[in-house]
């Protein structure tokens, strides 16, 4: 039952994600990019899961903190740089 | 249980602040706030991870990893150029991909060892097909992403050739190596308490990752835009992917998002280029020395910047059309100063915008809105074409497939049908260019042999300084 409702979930999202992004325009495609990019840093919450339940030293434990890393540089660096971008798109005159 | 409900209802939040962040981005107005928005549901997801149970004393090491993370991430946001966008968000993707592959790889091997007797205390050590299938989706999408971006990081930062590279055999070559990963995937899903399962594990791990080389490996430089849109998809559904492993619903609708707005960019890019998908990605187009569709007739006419600037000065319409080059010769700025001054001087100045321009989707517009090009300027390839009868001068930076008059009247050409900005039908066309070669592609660009086309050649950017210096006399 519960992989049916992750399916389900799955599958919503996916129809809403089309119907989101389709609309954006294309001289936003970077920013949505490494905006979305950063969204696909979600897995660190599955890495800081990994490293928290496993015991240390574990392969486990160790593959989790390399994941945790790994899914931190996306995250921050992702937001970080997409802020960045953004600051830059104005309007005539504008500040 | 309680705490379990508490931690799933910060997950929707998160979610709900994801999709929020998402639909904002699609506007120039509040794209900026949308980004934060995002990242605040990123810090709810993690913070009431953080705080979930049972951890065993690790909270040193995950200080430490979060924090090794975040300055890497920080270092790398603040000191990468607009020019190198594209290679930046290459890697992002990597380790996206990466990181969802060792999370699927932690919950299997944590139930494997305790399979093994190597820890205790599990509840359920054994690992049903479902979620072996779901192992292997996110060891598999995670490792094309990884290996096939850091290949397209390569190829884009120059470190190994940009060019598409083949070999006899390749595509046979391709489809052995998919056939294999999925065999051993197959084979480890049908058994995965058996005893080869860890071999077989091991197995399609060690391909896959061979699968991302060779799978960017044919594909060219001018092509990079549907690659990198592609990786990008990959990031967000190996994340997806590794949700279905842990059971996570966040995990699951964050990439799931991902993947679908990487896969609307990759069909965006490919229309862009009137070619579908397999044919980007198999073609291996661009990789033979193009025997150039069709005869010129003509040849190229060279100005000099002096005689350009007289027809600059009675311009009263100009349109700017970039491309990579603009990017490589960190033009923008020069560029930029010289549509202010064209301005100044009553013209009529726009961007015309090709969605392919560039070596990543929109990689023109960060460039133009970094030199503070107003993005009411910015016009897109629809808008453009319509009037390029009335422009006076169009003004090609860089650019080279994108204007290519092949595209619309020589069938013989590799790229004919792809939608291009009409720039041969201004009065006046300055193609600015550093050499005579043939441009990224290797296709011969007929536009440069047109009788309304001048070339400036060398430097953009110290082209277009030249031409700001002698408005300013």
């Amino acid at each position: 039952m519960a992989i049916i409702l992750l399916l389900f979930i799955f599958t919503l999202a996916a129809f809403l994600g089309f119907e989101l992004i389709a609309k954006v325009p294309s001289q936003l495609h970077t920013p949505l990019m490494s905006g979305s990019n950063a969204i696909s840093g979600i897995t660190i919450v599955g890495a800081i899961l990994a490293t928290m339940h496993n015991p240390e030293g574990t392969m486990a434990m160790i593959l989790g903190l390399a994941a945790l890393v790994l899914a931190t540089i996306n995250v921050v660096g992702g937001y970080l740089v997409t802020d960045r971008m953004l600051s830059m798109f104005k309007k005539k005159g504008g500040k | 249980m309680e705490a379990s409900s508490l931690i799933n209802f910060f997950y929707i939040v998160s979610a709900i602040l994801f999709i929020l962040g998402i639909k904002m981005l699609g506007s120039a107005d509040t794209a900026r706030r949308g980004n934060r928005l995002s990242s605040i549901g990123m810090l709810i997801a993690v913070i009431v991870t953080l705080i979930d149970k049972q951890v065993f004393d690790s909270w040193v090491w995950i200080a430490g990893g979060i924090g090794a993370g975040a300055v890497i991430g920080f270092i790398a946001a603040k000191k990468v150029q607009m020019t190198s966008m594209p290679e930046l968000v290459a890697l992002f993707n990597g380790f996206g991909g990466l990181a969802s592959l060792f999370v699927g790889w932690a919950e299997y091997q944590k139930i494997k060892d305790a399979n093994d007797g190597l820890i205790g205390d599990l509840l359920n050590p054994s690992l049903d097909h479902f979620t072996a299938s779901v192992v292997f989706l996110a060891v598999f999408i995670g490792d094309i992403t990884f290996t096939g971006s850091i290949y397209a990081w390569g190829k884009l930062s120059g470190k190994i050739g940009g060019q598409a590279k083949v070999f006899s055999g390749q595509k046979a070559f391709n489809m052995m190596l998919m056939l294999g990963v999925l065999a051993c995937g197959v084979l480890y899903a049908a058994a995965p308490d058996g005893e080869h399962a860890y071999g077989l594990f091991l197995a399609f791990v060690g391909l896959s990752l061979l699968v991302g080389i060779f799978g960017v490996m044919p594909i060219g430089g001018g092509d990079m835009p549907v690659v990198i849109s592609l990786l990008n998809s990959c990031s967000g559904l190996a994340a997806c992917a590794a949700g279905f492993v842990i059971q996570n619903n966040v995990l699951i609708v964050a990439g799931c998002l991902v993947g679908a707005s990487g896969l609307i960019l990759t069909i965006i890019m490919c229309k862009a280029m009137n070619r579908t998908l397999a044919n980007v990605l198999f073609s291996g187009f661009g990789a033979s020395a193009q025997k150039a569709g069709g005869k010129q007739e003509g040849e190229m006419k060279a100005i000099s910047g002096e005689d350009a600037y007289y027809v600059l000065e009675a311009a009263s319409s100009v349109v700017f059309v970039p491309g990579y080059g603009m990017a490589v010769a960190q033009a923008q700025h020069a560029v930029k100063e010289l549509g202010e001054i064209l301005e100044e001087n009553g013209a009529e100045v726009r961007y015309a915008i090709h969605p392919v321009a560039g070596r990543m989707p929109g990689h023109m517009n960060v460039l133009l809105a970094e030199a503070d090009v107003p993005y009411e300027q910015l016009s897109e390839m629809d808008d453009v074409n319509p009037i390029m009868t009335t422009v006076d001068v169009a003004i090609v930076i860089g650019a080279n497939d994108v204007v290519n008059p092949a595209a619309g009247e020589d069938p013989s050409s590799p790229i004919y049908g792809m939608p291009i900005i009409n720039v041969f039908e201004a009065k006046t066309v300055f193609a600015l260019k550093r050499g005579q070669g043939a441009g990224f592609s290797g296709l011969v660009n007929q536009l440069f042999f047109r009788e309304n086309t001048r070339m400036l050649y060398g430097d953009a950017k110290a082209t277009v300084t030249d031409l700001v210096g002698q408005f300013k006399d």
